[in-house]
C-alpha cells in the first residue's frame, strides 16, 4: 500500500477543533439523545439534538477520543445547528462518500470545515472514527422519525 | 543455549514476519502483548502437518489418523511439561485462554458456585477474566468482588483477608496484567485463597510468555494459557487444571469426541482431558503449539526473559527523557513484564499509533480489553509497547523517534 502523508490527515485545522471543540456540553430541552461508541478503540460520544418541526434547532455532544473522531463530531455540529432533517441526512451522506474515496465532496461547500478531514479517507483504519458522529446523527435522525411516526398512529 | 550466546539478530532470522518494510520503513513489531511473530520452525510443522499427515483425530484406523494423533498427543505432553503440570491428561485443548476460564466459570462454576457466594476478581484482569465471572454471577446469584488497584498498578493486598470470606469459592487472577505489565504475587494470592477453602485460578495468558511458569510450585487449581503470543498459533490454548477436580467436573459442551456411549436419554463421558474437548479440536494448532514449545525450550525462557529485562531497561530509561509521556504501572522493573502502557502529551493513543504506523512502528492503542483499568487511571486509552525474545535497542529507538513525530504534530 502507497504510503499515505501524515500531513494530509493531521490538518491543523482539525487538532484545532480537537482542542477547542466546538458546541461540547449538555443539551438542555433536548428532543433525542444518542450514545455512539467504537468499542475496539474506546472512542464515545452523546449527540444530542433539539429538534422541533423538521428543523435541528440546537445540538451540542459530550465525549473522549481521538483527535480525528473529536473533530468530526465539533464540525458535524457547526453544520448541524439550524438545518433541516433533510439538509441534515444529505450531510451525512456525502461525508460518508468522501470518506470513501469520492473526491467531488471536497468541493462541496455545505461540509464546510468537515471537508479538512478528507485526508482520513487515505488511513483506512482510522475512517470508522471520522465516521463515529455520524453514526450516531443516523441513529438520531432514524430514532426522532420513529417517534413521530409512532405519534402519528 | 546459554545466556552468552543469546543474539537477538540472529533469532530474528527465525521469523519472516519480522523481515518486511511497512510503508517504506523496515518493521519494528513492538506489539506482542497482543501476539508474537511465529517463527519458521512453527510455521513449517503447521504446513508439513497438512501437506502430509492431516486426518482426524482419535477416531481413525487409519494410517493418517494414527500420526495425527500421535502428533496432537506429544504436543499435549509438551505443554504440560512447559508448565510442570505432573500429568499431560490435565491439559484440556482449548481455543485460548478466554475459551479457558470460560470452561472453569461454566463447567466448575455452575456446580459449585450459588446465591450469596462469592467470587474474588480484580480490577487489573483482562476483559476475559471478568465478564465470565459477571455471567456465572448473573447465573448463580453470586456476589463478584474485587481487588482493587494502586496508582502504580500494583494489587492492593492489605486488605486481602477481609476480601476472603467462607464465602468465597473462586479467586481467578492473572499472573502478569496485560495493560500494565504488572508482575502479581500470585502464591501470596493462593496461600491467603486457601486459607479460606477457595479455589484458584490463574489466568497465565502474559505471564507464560515471559517467565518459567510451575504450576506445582504456584499451588493453584487452574491455569490457563494461550499459544499465540507464545510463538503458537492463533486459536489454540490450554486450561491446566488438578486431576481430581477436572475428574469431578461438568462437561462444558456436547459432541463427539467427549462421550463414552451415547444413549437416547443420556450419555457417559470420556476420560479427562477429552470429557472437556468436543469436536474436532484445533489439531494442526495443538502440533503448531508443540512446536513452539520446543523452539522456545531451545533457547530457554532464562536466556529470553534477561533479554526482554535489558531491553525493559533500555526503553523505559529512553521513554522516561520524552516531555509529556506518563508511564503506567510499577515504576521498578523487577514488578514488571515486557510492556509499558503510556500517554503522551493530548495526543490521543489512536493519533499516536497512526503516526507510529507510518514510521513503520507497530503498537497498540486503546484500552487494551482492560476498561476497568483505564477507568482506574482516568484515561481513556493507552499506547502500549510491548517486547520479546526478538526486540531490539533498535526496536525501542525506532519507537524514539517516531514519538518525535506525535511530539512535532501534537506539540
Amino acid at each position: 500500500m502507497e504510503t499515505p502523508q501524515l500531513s494530509s490527515l493531521y490538518q491543523q485545522l482539525i487538532l484545532e477543533h480537537y482542542r477547542n471543540p466546538r458546541n461540547k456540553g449538555e443539551l438542555e430541552e433536548k428532543t433525542v439523545e444518542i450514545h455512539m461508541a467504537n468499542p475496539v478503540c474506546g472512542d464515545e460520544i452523546r449527540l444530542q439534538l433539539r429538534i422541533e418541526g423538521n428543523r435541528i434547532e440546537d445540538v451540542k455532544f459530550l465525549g473522549s477520543g481521538c483527535s480525528i473522531s473529536q473533530a468530526s463530531v465539533s464540525m458535524m455540529t457547526i453544520r448541524l445547528k439550524g438545518s433541516s432533517i433533510d439538509q441534515a441526512d444529505e450531510l451525512a451522506k456525502r461525508f460518508t462518500d468522501m470518506m470513501h474515496g469520492d473526491e467531488s465532496a471536497v468541493k462541496e461547500k455545505s461540509l464546510g470545515d468537515l471537508r479538512a478531514l478528507q485526508g482520513v479517507s487515505k488511513f483506512p483504519v482510522r475512517i470508522k472514527c471520522a465516521l463515529l458522529g455520524f453514526d450516531a446523527l443516523q441513529e438520531a435522525l432514524k430514532k426522532e422519525a420513529g417517534v413521530v411516526e409512532e405519534g402519528a398512529t | 543455549m546459554s545466556i552468552e550466546d543469546f543474539d537477538p539478530i540472529r533469532i530474528r532470522k527465525d521469523f519472516p514476519a519480522l523481515d518486511q518494510t511497512v510503508h517504506g520503513k523496515p518493521l519494528a513489531y513492538l506489539d506482542n502483548a497482543a501476539t508474537s511473530q511465529k517463527p519458521r520452525a512453527v510455521l513449517d510443522v503447521l504446513s508439513e502437518y497438512y501437506e502430509k499427515d492431516n486426518a482426524n483425530v482419535h477416531r481413525g484406523i487409519h494410517e493418517l489418523s494414527r500420526r495425527a494423533t500421535v502428533a496432537f498427543e506429544a504436543a499435549r505432553e509438551k505443554v504440560a511439561s512447559w508448565i510442570n503440570a505432573p500429568s499431560a491428561a490435565e491439559c484440556v485443548w482449548t481455543r485460548g485462554t478466554t475459551e479457558a476460564i470460560n470452561l472453569v466459570a461454566t463447567a466448575w462454576g455452575l456446580d459449585h458456585v450459588g446465591k450469596g457466594d462469592e467470587i474474588l476478581i480484580s480490577v487489573m484482569e483482562h476483559h476475559s477474566n471478568i465478564v465470565p465471572w459477571q455471567l456465572l454471577a448473573a447465573r448463580t446469584g453470586a456476589t463478584l468482588k474485587y481487588i482493587e488497584i494502586d496508582d502504580e498498578g500494583r494489587l492492593v493486598l492489605d486488605g486481602l483477608e477481609s476480601l476472603l470470606t467462607e464465602r468465597t469459592k473462586i479467586v481467578s487472577i492473572s499472573d502478569v496484567s496485560n495493560s500494565l505489565g504488572t508482575i502479581n504475587p500470585v502464591k501470596k494470592i493462593v496461600d491467603a485463597s486457601r486459607a479460606v477453602g477457595a479455589i484458584v485460578m490463574v489466568d497465565g495468558a502474559q505471564g507464560v510468555v515471559h517467565t518459567k511458569v510451575d504450576v506445582q510450585d504456584l499451588g493453584c487449581d487452574f491455569y490457563a494459557f494461550g499459544g499465540h503470543k507464545m510463538c503458537g498459533p492463533t486459536g489454540v490454548g490450554v486450561l491446566w487444571g488438578r486431576l481430581e477436580l477436572l475428574e469431578a467436573m461438568s462437561p462444558f459442551q456436547g459432541g463427539g469426541e467427549m462421550i463414552q456411549i451415547v444413549g437416547r436419554d443420556q450419555s457417559s463421558w470420556a476420560a479427562v482431558p477429552h470429557k472437556f474437548e468436543a469436536g474436532t479440536p484445533n489439531i494442526a494448532g495443538a502440533i503448531g503449539l508443540g512446536a513452539a514449545v520446543d523452539y522456545l525450550s531451545k533457547i530457554g525462557t532464562k536466556a529470553i526473559s534477561m533479554h526482554e529485562n535489558e531491553i525493559m531497561a533500555y526503553a523505559m530509561e529512553q521513554l522516561s527523557l520524552i516531555p509529556g509521556l506518563r508511564i503506567f504501572g510499577p515504576s521498578s522493573l523487577e514488578d514488571r513484564s515486557a510492556v509499558i502502557s503510556f500517554t503522551m502529551g493530548d495526543a490521543h493513543p489512536h493519533d499516536i499509533s497512526t503516526i507510529l504506523d507510518t514510521e513503520g512502528v507497530a503498537i497498540r492503542a486503546g484500552h487494551h480489553c482492560a476498561q476497568l483499568v483505564m477507568k482506574h487511571f482516568g484515561v481513556p486509552a493507552t499506547a502500549r509497547a510491548s517486547f520479546y525474545l526478538y526486540s531490539t535497542r533498535e526496536d525501542v529507538d525506532r519507537l524514539v523517534k517516531g514519538l518525535d513525530q506525535v511530539a512535532a504534530i501534537f506539540g
